[in-house]
């Protein structure tokens, strides 16, 4: 049936947390009262990417978009827009309207510079109906390849098209399938991590979510390049959302012979099963995801052997990630050459980022390589709200480090962030203002690392640890001469020494946090004062008399009697009795109390 | 058995032996069906590690492994409300800790604790996905934005 109107609702994760669901209720509710419903069409989309907006609705065929879309707010949208023919431009995105004229999605700030590959259907087709993938697009990639293309010709088309793996190393896809490919054992495994454990990371999430076919489709061609029949996907329990739609975009796709027995009539036998994480950060590291396939602890262990000879059940493996599965069938329909032709010299294609921190537009985006920092704060991100100073952007979680203000105009790819001390990572880019304390940030991901490091190796399950308590002591206003260096030597010693990547890694934030910030560790470390004004411990609390009124509810509340002072005159805290809990400043009816 | 069908009933451990039969024959299956078990009985008591070990044939201290080494085993029930406050990087660069200690003070446990009462528990998590709402927690899936310490009060006391 064809539809005049289609009426996207944004049903990732993000806009489903604020109420989504009830939204396109109301919709198709509205829409049928209105006896619209044989003309338009209410769709359940995938991400769009601006989550900060949420819930997102965007109309089609004009490509107008209303944000923070309340269901209060949809009968007026139903009679005024889909009636009438007039958006309802208060309910707009303020971006997208001026005096003249209501700009489609794709030419506001925040689409302007973006290229989507990976992300190409979310926020397009309805991810639980394959149909839609396949109007789409979806599933012509196989086809070629099945018919068209021998495995060896599969391979040296993603070789050439540059593709790196999208999980953080920037391992040559090509060559990785190559080295499975040159096996002679079998059976051979394709394997999809999906554990995507970076805090403040959901670019995976996102693809499982809103465009579920793109993936498995991939991996049935890797399967056919590799000559492997069978593939696990590897997905956190913590995303119910997208477990749910991988699991019917398996049971249609199986339905529809692409996945299954004989696809596509050519001999050609692929299947593939969900395998549910259970919360351990280190499953991201290949050789623990590996273990997790099989049902055991996750823990990493030594390479050589690689996964693509020995991997799961010992046989020969090829593990990707989600939006690097993304890139293939792109790859395939348009060819290397166009693939190649997108980024910088040594990083080809797009990359996706979890834009999200002090920034206004939060969410999720994707931008050619070689994009600078710059435009995707400020152009993409609408810059730092309340007018604050940018400070750092944080890139590759737990294992990237800060990148400061010097280094804005650096174009991203995978060599360049490496150069200033962080790295690409899986595409988390948290934004940090003034009001962010650097050393305190560095500790927070090491007691992120401390907290999921498994204790198989002395390095990371100790050393780690030890960095841990040098910056307690740190930011508990302990720090003495000597910290920093202590910290570097440790740092140095875990990156020769532990096992696998997440220990390796482990000391990345804070060795690029001294690099850029060390006078703030030695603002805490000498002069016990944390610039930011963060660390509870090294805060002093001050009355300004100007404001105060003398009424006496701070030095009534005082848990330590540490305020003193005559009625209607100003107080003043005794900051030797002073324990910083800040309930004066809670209590206070007039301001007046600050802390520095 | 017996026993488990004493402290869950029945029901309960019916709808896990059917998970467990159809799961048993896949080749490394075992943390799926610990995960059946998490989700049926809200935790893994020793009695339903011994019960798997016993079917599935494996040692208990490989299950007893597993069961501490992933975060979302639990050895102990937790309560009727679980606040699952995210301090994923983004709600941590906007006040997430504020958020948690306001949480620890009014309930006042620690995290990863239970109250006496039984009614709420605290457990951090690593990143919700809805880092556009941040600071987000989540109490029992029901997802809450945006938020400031001075919110806590309120959304705590809908759940009384």
């Amino acid at each position: 049936m064809l539809y005049r109107s289609h009426v996207m609702v944004c049903g990732g994760t993000g806009c489903t947390s604020s109420d989504s669901d009830k939204v396109a209720e109301r919709f198709t509710e509205e829409i049928k009262k209105a006896g619209l419903d044989k003309e338009v069409l209410v769709v359940r989309t995938g991400c769009f990417g601006l989550c900060e907006l949420g819930p997102v609705v965007v109309v089609y065929p004009e490509g107008v978009f209303y944000s923070r879309v309340k269901p209060d707010y949809v009968p007026e949208i139903v009679e005024e827009h889909l009636l009438k023919g007039r958006p309802v431009k208060k309910y707009l995105y303020g971006e997208s309207v001026t005096e003249r004229e209501i700009k489609p999605l794709e030419e506001t700030p925040f689409f302007r510079k973006q290229k989507r590959i990976a992300l190409r259907n979310c926020g397009i087709i309805n991810p639980e109906d394959i149909r839609e993938a396949i109007a789409f697009d979806g599933y012509k990639a196989l086809a070629k390849v099945l018919t068209q293309m021998t495995p060896k010709e599969v391979i040296d088309e993603v070789k050439k098209s540059g593709l790196r793996g999208r999980g953080g190393g920037g391992f040559p896809t090509g060559v990785k399938w190559e080295f499975a490919y040159n096996q002679k054992e079998t059976p051979k495994y394709v394997v999809c991590n999906a554990d995507e454990g970076d805090p403040g990371a959901f670019m995976d999430r996102s693809i499982l979510e809103g465009d579920p076919h793109s993936v498995l489709e991939a991996m049935a061609i890797a399967g056919y390049a590799i000559g492997a029949n069978h593939g696990y996907i590897y997905v956190r329990a913590e995303y119910p959302l997208a477990v749910k739609r991988l699991k019917i975009a398996i049971e249609q796709a199986r339905e529809y012979g692409l996945l299954g027995k004989d696809i596509f009539g050519t001999g050609f036998d692929f299947d593939i099963e969900i395998r549910l994480g259970a919360g351990a950060f280190v499953c991201g590291e290949e050789t623990a995801l590996l273990n997790s396939v099989m049902g055991r602890r996750g823990e990493p262990r030594p390479r050589p052997p690689f996964p693509a000879v020995k991997g799961v059940w010992d046989k020969p493996t090829i593990i990707n990630n989600v939006e690097t599965f993304a890139n293939i069938p792109p790859i395939i329909l348009n060819g290397a050459e166009w693939f190649s032709s997108i980024g910088t010299e040594k990083s080809k294609g797009t990359k996706v980022f979890a834009l999200t921190g002090k920034v206004n537009n939060t969410g999720l985006i994707e931008v050619p390589m070689g994009t600078t920092l710059r435009e995707i704060i400020y152009e993409i991100g609408g810059g730092i709200p309340n007018g604050k100073k940018f400070k750092a952007a944080q890139t590759g979680g737990p294992s990237g480090g800060c990148i400061p203000a010097e280094h804005l105009d650096t174009p991203i790819d995978y060599d360049s962030l490496i150069n200033v001390g962080s790295m690409m990572g899986s595409g988390g880019l948290v934004v940090m203002d003034e009001d962010t304390c650097m050393v305190n940030v560095a500790k927070f991901f090491l007691e992120f690392t401390v907290d999921e490091s498994c204790g198989k190796c002395a390095p990371c399950r100790i050393g780690t640890r030890r960095m841990l308590e040098v910056l307690d002591k740190i930011t508990s206003g302990k720090g003495e001469e000597g910290d920093i260096e202590r910290l570097e030597e440790l740092a140095k010693t875990i990156k020769a020494t532990a096992l696998c990547g997440l220990g390796q890694t482990a000391p990345n934030p804070v060795l690029s946090t001294i690099r850029y910030f060390r006078d703030e560790y030695e603002a805490h470390i000498k002069e016990k004062r944390c610039p930011a004004g963060v660390c509870q411990a090294l805060l002093r609390f001050y009355i300004a008399p100007d404001k105060c009124k003398g009424c006496g509810i701070c030095a009534k509340n005082c848990p330590v009697n540490a305020i003193s002072g005559k009625t209607k005159e100003p107080y003043v805290i005794d900051q030797d009795k002073c324990i910083k809990c800040g309930t004066c400043i809670e209590k206070c009816p007039f301001g007046a109390i600050y802390k520095k | 058995m017996e026993t488990l069908c004493r402290k869950f009933g029945e029901e309960k451990v019916e709808r896990f032996k059917k998970a467990l039969e159809e799961l048993k024959n896949i080749p490394g299956s075992l943390i799926a069906i610990m995960n059946e078990a998490q989700e049926i009985f809200g935790y893994l008591p020793i009695e339903v590690q011994l019960y798997i070990s016993k079917e599935m044939n494996v040692p208990l201290t490989e299950i007893f492994g597993i069961a501490t080494f992933y975060s979302r085993f639990t050895l102990k029930p937790s309560g009727k409300y679980k606040i699952n406050l995210c301090m994923g990087t983004a709600c941590y660069v906007r006040g997430a800790a504020m958020v948690l200690e306001k949480i620890k003070e009014k309930l006042g446990i620690q995290v990863g604790e239970t109250t006496p009462d039984g009614k709420f528990s605290l457990e951090p998590t690593r990143c919700l996905g809805a880092c556009g709402l941040a600071p987000v927690m989540m109490i029992n899936g029901e997802v809450f934005g945006r938020l400031t310490p001075d919110d806590v009060d309120e959304i705590l006391s809908k759940f009384e």
